[in-house]
């Protein structure tokens, strides 16, 4: 199973995504960037994220995400 | 908003595409964009392949061909129209209404109600709607709904948001009374303050065509596109159908006293694959009986794609056998609805090429 931290460097290897407390306001993912991260984490933790949480804020930074992850059931 | 209507049916579809066919990998050269980022886009999105119509070609031709085409064949018969119902967003002209172009160019009889109606993605059941209405008039024996769009002209190649997606075509749909107690629900739904997320800003006369508004701007994520061109808030749309289409859709099947298993297809509009499959995870709905392959294979072509997806899913079955199914249509206005209805023993349900 892959990490989310290796999830985000394949989509965007130009960027230190420990580095920012928020990835959308700092430029580091647009909005297809977190279609392509939803649909990642989706088949690598064997899940389905509601589409009425794709929505900036679940997208902020690692802590966000990784809530995201677990209210969607995903094992970490 | 509920709506019931008695005794109405579909006798016929049939869809028409262009026979220009463009590739998003081709597409991608157009984008300011790394390419590996565009690839993956192409995977969750679905989108591959999309018809556009070539420089110059208008709504009426791809109708007039279509209609041609049922004349030709006999499955349809010039005189037994009695209205013609065009729901487009890319008219011929602002005036006359182009039903009435249409009429004239196949020279149909003049004992005939023709009407334009302005809606997109969920112009099918909006279309539908409206011919049931005509259809409770002792003068109106059959209606011939007609959804058509070529959004591509309107849209900048530049523009990563909507370029790849979009598709033009036409859809013939002949709705009529049923000798059958037949009943149909439908939910809809419209909501005009956000009337902004989906918009064509200029060439209407609160801002006319100019040589400004054909300037290519940037406007974030390399995206570059003039005020001419088509403009949608991809993120405010997403959010708009998930928050909004599980509910209405509940809020139907209960209307209409029906379960998600009884029903054989989720018909719903083709904005792209992951937008479908994330709607159907919500609603609770199999995968199989959502299809989402119209985006990959057509492009999104507005109110067209619902007749595009029965008629590539289902081809000749839908001659032979009867569905009952879910149709849901959501975008410009902002307007959603859904109907539920059986579908099926039509008298033809094919898709062809205009070249």
């Amino acid at each position: 199973m892959k990490s989310v931290i290796e999830i985000l460097r394949e989509i965007r290897p130009e960027f230190d995504f420990t580095t920012s407390d928020d990835f959308i306001a700092d430029g580091m993912l647009d909005s297809f960037d977190v279609v392509t991260l939803v649909a990642t984490m989706d088949k690598s933790f064997n899940i389905s994220i509601s589409g009425t949480e794709i929505v900036p804020e679940n997208f902020k930074n690692l802590a966000a995400i990784n809530e995201l992850l677990l209210k969607s059931g995903a094992r970490l | 908003m509920k709506f019931i209507h008695h005794r109405k049916r579909i006798s016929g579809i049939l869809a028409v595409v262009p026979a220009r066919e463009l590739s998003f990998v081709e597409d991608m050269k157009n984008f300011n964009f790394p390419e590996v980022r565009s690839l993956k886009l192409k995977e969750v999105m679905g989108y591959d392949k999309h018809r556009v119509v070539e420089p110059g070609v208008c709504v009426s031709d791809l109708a007039v061909f279509a209609l041609n085409h049922l004349f030709e064949r006999k499955l349809l018969l010039p005189d037994e129209i009695d209205a013609l119902i065009l729901v487009t967003q890319s008219p011929d002209y602002f005036m006359p209404p182009t039903s009435n172009v249409i009429q004239g160019r196949l020279k149909l009889k003049k004992q005939m109600f023709c009407m334009d109606i302005n809606q997109g993605c969920a112009g099918f059941v909006i279309g539908l709607m409206q011919a049931f209405l005509l259809l409770e008039q002792e003068s109106i024996r059959k209606v011939i709904l007609i959804n058509a769009d070529v959004l591509s002209r309107k849209t900048s190649p530049r523009d990563r948001n909507s370029f790849p997606l979009v598709g033009d075509a036409a859809s013939i749909t002949i709705v009529e009374r049923d000798s059958d107690d037949s009943v149909i629900h439908t939910m809809l739904m419209m909501d005009g303050t956000r009337s902004d997320a989906l918009m064509i800003p200029a060439g209407g006369f609160r801002l006319p065509s100019s040589p400004e508004t054909a300037i290519l701007e940037d406007v974030g994520d390399n995206n570059l596109r003039a005020k001419d061109h088509l403009c949608m808030d991809g993120s405010g749309v997403f959010n708009f159908v998930q928050m909004e289409i599980p509910s209405l859709v509940g809020d139907l099947l209960k209307y209409g006293g029906a379960t998600i298993d009884e029903l054989d297809y989720f018909f719903f509009h083709q904005p792209n694959r992951f937008m479908l499959q994330k709607l159907a995870d919500k609603i609770g709905v199999p995968h199989a009986k959502m299809p989402s392959n119209v985006v990959e294979r057509f492009g999104n072509s507005s109110g067209v794609t619902i007749p595009i997806t029965i008629t590539s899913n289902l081809a000749d079955r839908l001659v032979h056998e009867q569905f009952k199914v879910c149709l849901a249509g959501y975008g410009v206005g902002l307007t959603w609805s859904a109907m539920l209805m059986n579908l099926g023993k039509v008298n033809f349900n094919s898709l062809i090429e205009y070249k």
